[in-house]
């Protein structure tokens, strides 16, 4: 599960927004499409779209999530790479999809899976950027969260490397990096408590550090990572790694 | 009502001191492996991948392997047996002990003989088995259970071992020095040792080509039990196979770096066969038992792949969820990432009183990367949870999922749900009669939704 290895030809993507930016992130898609543009992509976003199927899937539903990705792979249909801000969305189209469809390949399913990018994937390996031009206007120390459905790809060493380059951020090292952060979808509403206890260690090791804000490139886990902070009493800046880059840019 | 997990439940009743034993133990051995390993591979993943496709191989060929290592270990002088289930292979043990007399045995440590639970039916039948791994002997001085592949207690604190010992008469006085708890272990066994009559013992490896056994320890414990002994007895999982010696190198390479972060354990047993004319001393006799128990079964599933699997622990190491609940949550020999794939597979028709243990896990992936033979932990524990919910296996926690599907698959719909979900910032969700819900947002603020928001921006932007 790496990325893609055809280089993007065209100029053209299509967006898949992800349900939780849907419903609660719609500035994450938003830098998205701004980042993207700025770097000369026209970018479409079908509207058809819900979300990738993975609730169902990780239930163990494959009946319920097949129907939902069938639907995702008619929604993003052609040749056009599929940029995703979400590495477990793009974890779940490029081999979640295929796990459940092992025993009837569906060519759509196998299309979509071989066109998806986590956006910053994208934006290091698939466009070849590999420094960003940007600024923090004062300097900003960043815990990065890689997020477990990036393991085994080359989004957290996009992440660090981009960031790193940016003027006046650092990125900082905390304890058990490798750790979950507790969150894993319906895991977190049917294991409240491992998945609190979970959050709330990953907190632990992050805060220790001092960081001046959180940034993973999964809205979910930050969802999960923030919402225990506030209720914790010591809540944290977040944001999306394609947040940074584009108000990094902007500023 | 959507309930709780049982592993989730059970994570809540153990006390802190147990949480930190079980977490700060497998934290350290994470950390340890992947210092040892890493300092002396650049890049393990090419190992752990021709490791993979070396078991994968020999599992293709189980059948012709088995036979061409039972043909070995004859031709050794060693006596064979084949136990399809656990019951066949205790009765099988039983009546080899019987046959030769004996009364009193050591046993090092085997998760094989933990599988069938081979120590309370070897005593039920008279026959007294004392455990020679430091770990698994204050288990049973405990009468508790192993609750990790490599570090049985991992569980438990010194001062609890200290105590045990003073307790069982083992110590006169307390003393929770490690050191001084070794020793008076040490010597409490010796006399043990040459009080028995046989050893049994696991295998970490058998080689199909030479019939070469292959014991990796710690404490040379197996090693001592067997030479004063005329008789060792080996227990075996049929997938203990590899086809050649040489094979062995890629093994012992990944084995002790993955388990407890030694380029190699302490001891590494090369067994022969019984004792030759020219050895001094060792077992006469020898028997290898190997046990099926279920493995077919797994090899012919879909997660055969679990099979694959060395008993290093460093999937349990590295797992959160381990880590909270500890392994004896699992509720059976096997705990942590590799249990909640073996465990249900081996109990075969009862698959559904474990059918629970799959769904232990966020499916974050840790597990897999550290496995050193590379097995999709996370695929498979999906794999299972399709199987539980094809065969109807009734779960207490499971979230219906196909309003989600008709919701997903209805693009207007979705759309209007969306905007709607902006209600819920005007609404006291937190008193609404969803008791997941509930208990979701009793530990998490839920941000604000935006539901609809970037579709509206999209729509209405003018194009930079």
């Amino acid at each position: 599960m790496t990325h893609p290895t055809a280089r993007p030809l065209g100029k053209r993507v299509l967006l898949m927004g992800t349900c939780l930016c849907d419903a609660f992130y719609d500035d994450v898609a938003r830098a998205t499409v701004e980042v993207l543009e700025h770097l000369g992509y026209s970018v479409d976003y079908p509207e058809d779209q819900t979300c990738c199927g993975q609730p169902a899937f990780n239930s163990g539903e494959w009946s319920a999530s097949r129907k939902v990705a069938k639907h995702a792979a008619e929604v993003f249909a052609g040749d056009l790479p599929v940029i995703v801000p979400s590495g477990s969305c793009a974890a779940m189209n490029r081999h979640g999809n295929l796990l459940q469809h092992e025993e009837n390949p569906d060519p759509a399913i196998t299309s979509l899976a071989n066109r998806t990018w986590e956006v910053i994937d994208f934006i290091f390996n698939g466009i070849g950027i590999k420094s960003w031009p940007g600024r923090f206007e004062k300097p900003t120390r960043i815990a990065f969260h890689r997020s477990c459905h990036s393991r085994g790809t080359h989004t957290g060493e996009a992440v660090r490397t981009l960031l790193a380059s940016i003027e006046n951020a650092e990125v900082i090292p905390f304890g058990q990096q490798e750790q979950c952060c507790g969150f894993g979808g319906t895991f977190s509403v049917t294991f409240p408590h491992i998945s609190g206890q979970m959050g709330t260690l990953k907190l632990d090791h992050i805060l220790d550090t001092n960081p001046d804000m959180l940034c993973g490139i999964d809205m979910s886990c930050l969802m999960h990572l923030s919402g225990l902070a506030i209720n914790q009493g010591r809540p944290i800046p977040h944001k999306h790694t394609i947040q940074i880059l584009r108000d990094t840019l902007l500023s | 009502m959507i309930g709780n997990q049982l592993i989730d439940l059970y994570a809540r009743t153990i006390s802190d001191e147990k949480q930190h034993s079980v977490s700060d133990g497998a934290a350290a051995g994470t950390e340890k492996r992947y210092q040892v390993l890493h300092k002396d591979y650049q890049n393990p993943d090419v190992l752990r991948k021709l490791a993979a496709s070396i078991k994968d191989h020999t599992l293709h060929h189980l059948g012709d392997y088995l036979a061409k290592a039972e043909k070995a270990l004859v031709s050794r002088g060693v006596k064979v047996h084949f136990a399809s289930t656990g019951d066949d292979a205790k009765q099988t043990i039983l009546s080899i002990l019987q046959g030769h007399g004996v009364t009193s045995l050591t046993k090092s440590k085997s998760m094989a003989a933990e599988e069938i639970h081979l120590n309370p039916f070897l005593i039920e039948n008279g026959i007294e088995c004392l455990e020679s791994d430091l770990g698994e002997f204050i288990i049973q001085l405990d009468d508790d259970i192993p609750s990790h592949i490599v570090k049985p207690i991992i569980h438990k604190n010194r001062r609890e071992i200290a105590k045990t010992f003073q307790r069982e008469g083992i110590a006169a006085d307390y003393n929770d020095d490690p050191e001084t708890i070794t020793r008076r272990a040490r010597a409490y066994l010796r006399e043990k040792y040459f009080k028995a009559q046989a050893g049994i013992t696991g295998a970490n490896f058998v080689c199909a080509d030479t019939g070469r056994m292959l014991l990796a320890t710690n404490e040379g414990n197996s090693r001592f039990g067997m030479a004063p002994v005329p008789l060792h007895i080996a227990l075996v999982g049929i997938e203990k196979i590899i086809p050649r010696e040489k094979d062995l190198s890629v093994f012992l390479n990944l084995l002790g770096r993955s388990a407890t972060g030694q380029q190699l354990t302490v001891y590494t047993e090369f067994i022969n066969g019984p004792r030759s004319a020219n050895q001094p001393d060792g077992p006469e006799h020898m028997h290898v038992v190997f046990m099926d128990n279920g493995r077919t079964d797994v090899l012919a599933s879909n997660c055969r792949e679990i099979l694959r699997c060395i008993r290093c622990g460093a999937c349990q190491n590295v797992c959160p969820v381990y880590r909270q609940a500890s392994g004896h949550a699992y509720r059976s020999t096997y705990g942590g990432p590799v249990g909640a794939v073996l465990t249900p597979l081996l109990f075969g028709d009862r698959f559904p009183e474990l059918a629970d243990l799959p769904k232990a896990s966020s499916l974050c992936g840790a597990c897999n990367e550290v496995c050193p033979v590379d097995i999709p932990i996370p695929d498979l524990l999906l794999r299972l949870r399709d199987k539980a919910h094809r065969e109807h296996v009734h779960s207490p926690a499971a979230i219906p999922m196909s309003p989600f599907a008709i919701l997903a698959t209805s693009p207007s719909l979705w759309r209007t749900a969306m905007t709607m979900s902006k209600a819920m910032n005007h609404l006291p969700i937190q008193v609404a009669p969803i008791k997941p819900l509930q208990d979701w947002l009793g530990q998490r603020t839920l941000p604000e939704s935006h539901g609809g928001d970037f579709r509206k921006w999209y729509k209405t932007r003018k194009k930079g």
